[in-house]
């Protein structure tokens, strides 16, 4: 990408009050993302005198009260669905990142049989979505409800995912495989050996992307997890800040002084952004890469 | 440039079966060469099979009375259920609710074909034009983050911030004003909509623009400006016509998904506007089909959507190619 470092020197000097604007609009976009993050956290972090004080978030943050988090670990409904979403969002990872790079392999060799007619039928489903009330019957119909399979199985290979990791594959020398396979290595073992060797970094991209997409599931847990004691972590959300329930948790006993139910919801909050946050640096080094890997070739 | 669903779309084409020249190895021989290649794929074939291509043939319950009680399993109701041809269709379109549902759909698009569509294009171009590339670099990492939250986490920054009981109204309280309702409030829901998947996608959708801004030729710039075109003349004459492609390609995707808005920001926020605003199709497929278990019904429901929207792609795709565009796939 050819990005200007320095301003040409034909180009007009920029116009104070342009300045001003763009620097506004930046800014507050910028505000826009950072400054409720900020003051979620903050707030989730708050004694209750200072909630209290505030009014009911705090902005300025005085001293630091781990209690909200203490209270959520104590057990409870959010410790269980932290756990299933975890559960989910590790198996679930595995399992699409196996089955979309075995099949973005088995499609990217040239000339290999049925290819045609194979890949076809893997794009197909890109231009046509699952309509919602037979896959609802169909996972129903599998007995996968209230199962962590319902969440995991129906999204476990995306084609768009699919399309990038394939076309990456098709951009290592086929005569190197060629020749491997010649020497007798089977194609499992030209994938292991050769191909996914070269590819960590696409392979690292596609996985955090099938990560967050398992992590921030929730219409399906809607659709088919009646449990409530299956609920992942975004479901949890849902009915806790949305839907207005209280956040009880068993680790709250008699006696004990409870933290305040603000910090506990914004604590919740916290801990759903909390992984997304994490793995985010490892993505942002690579995404753009990936969704424009389809994009400039050609 | 050869856009993104463009390769997609043309994949086939690019994997020829014989290339010219090259030996083809005769069919006998290429089971055994290739049965590994086979199993590789089997997984995928098999995920795709049970849940894309078994829902989507599924959709011929729209022609059933389709009752899930008849049988032990959804197959067996299938088998047993009694086809009705377009009886599904009928009931659908004497309902007012479905119509409710459509007219919502088609002006929350159109709203945000005007009011969304335009901002990542601005934005890309107000990003391009930074001179320091720590700086972009730092708020194009800021403003992609969003795109990573799942809707819940969206609706509920946006209930915390400018909710009833949220810190904007906390704010205005303190300052003696009575808030006004923002989240409930049904007449703006369209903006509130829009203002909500603005904040979550700007940054993310100028990724392709910033792409596409990177590709143009600068030498244009420089003999614009020396032919004297200021900075208006050059971004109408060089700028747009260099992002048209993307423009019309995201265009035409966009209303071959015309009927579908948002889904999981209109199911969470439906209990705080109230049906009247926020019903969209996907939701009616939901609370009219599955919610009562009247699934060909929704099937139906959903079977109407998917053949419009495919006319839809269609007809946009048919339009590029007569502005002279590739459109998704070439002619």
């Amino acid at each position: 990408m050819s990005v200007k470092t320095s301003r040409p020197v034909w180009e007009e000097k920029p116009t104070p009050i342009g300045q001003a604007l763009k620097a506004t609009v930046l800014t507050l976009l910028v505000l826009g993302v950072l400054f409720p993050m900020w003051v979620i956290l903050v707030t989730s972090l708050s004694s209750r005198e200072t909630i209290t004080d505030a009014g009911g978030f705090v902005i300025i943050p005085k001293g630091i009260d781990t209690s909200a988090y203490e209270t959520i670990f104590a057990g409870g409904a959010v410790t269980r669905a932290l756990w299933i979403s975890t559960l989910v969002t590790v198996i679930g990872t595995a399992l699409a990142l196996t089955v979309t790079v075995l099949a973005a392999y088995g499609l990217s060799r040239p000339r290999s049989l049925g290819s045609r007619w194979l890949l076809a039928y893997f794009l197909l489903p890109f231009l046509v979505y699952p309509p919602l009330v037979p896959k609802y019957l169909v996972v129903t119909g599998l007995g996968l409800k209230d199962t962590i399979w319902a969440l995991i199985l129906p999204s476990a290979i995306s084609v768009f995912n699919l399309v990038v990791v394939r076309g990456f594959f098709q951009g290592i020398p086929q005569e190197l495989l060629d020749s491997a396979r010649i020497d007798g290595a089977s194609d499992f073992r030209v994938l292991g050996r050769i191909v996914l060797p070269l590819s960590k970094a696409v392979v690292a991209v596609i996985g955090l992307f099938y990560a967050v997409g398992y992590w921030n599931v929730w219409f399906d847990a809607l659709l088919f997890i009646d449990r409530n004691d299956m609920y992942p972590i975004q479901r949890v959300l849902q009915s806790y800040l949305l839907a207005g329930q209280a956040p009880h948790t068993s680790g709250a006993t008699v006696g004990v002084t409870m933290p305040p139910s603000e910090a506990i919801k914004m604590a919740v909050v916290v801990l759903t952004v909390a992984p997304i946050v994490a793995v985010y640096p490892f993505i942002q080094r690579h995404f753009i890469k990936g969704v424009l890997i389809g994009a400039v070739k050609g | 440039m050869k856009t993104l669903e463009a390769t997609v779309a043309s994949g086939a084409r690019r994997t020829p079966a014989r290339g010219p020249g090259r030996p083809h190895t005769p069919l006998p021989v290429r089971p055994g060469r290739d049965w590994q290649l086979l199993v590789m794929v089997a997984p995928g074939f098999l995920i795709l099979f049970v849940f894309s291509y078994v829902p989507i043939l599924g959709n011929v319950i729209a022609f059933q009375d389709y009752n899930p009680y008849v049988g032990d399993n959804p197959l067996d109701a299938f088998l047993q259920s009694e086809w009705i041809g377009f009886g599904q269709f009928q009931l659908l379109f004497e309902d007012p609710a479905f119509w409710h549902a459509l007219r919502n759909t088609i002006a929350i698009t159109a709203f945000q074909l005007v009011f969304f569509f335009p901002l990542p294009i601005l934005l890309a171009i107000m990003l391009h034009s930074l001179l320091s590339s720590k700086l972009r670099g730092f708020i194009q990492t800021v403003v992609y983050l969003p795109h990573f939250f799942s809707w819940v986490l969206v609706v509920t920054f946006f209930v915390q911030m400018l909710g009833g009981a949220g810190l904007l109204a906390q704010t205005m309280r303190e300052a003696g004003i009575q808030p006004w309702s923002i989240m409930t409030n049904p007449d703006t829901f369209i903006i509130l909509v829009t203002a909500e998947a603005v904040w979550k996608d700007i940054g993310w959708g100028t990724i392709v623009f910033l792409a596409a801004l990177s590709t143009i030729d600068q030498n244009l710039y420089e003999a614009a400006a020396a032919d004297g075109a200021g900075r208006w003349r050059r971004m109408w004459h060089i700028t747009l016509p260099g992002l048209r492609p993307v423009i019309v390609l995201l265009l035409i995707l966009r209303l071959g998904d015309a009927l579908s808005v948002g889904f999981e920001q209109f199911m969470l926020q439906r209990e705080a506007v109230g049906r009247e605003a926020s019903e969209v199709l996907d939701t009616f497929v939901y609370y009219f089909s599955i919610a009562t278990g009247n699934y060909g019904y929704g099937a139906a429901a959903g079977l109407f959507k998917a053949a419009i929207g495919l006319c839809l792609i269609l007809a946009a795709n048919k339009v590029a190619h007569r502005l002279g565009e590739q459109g998704i796939y070439a002619k």
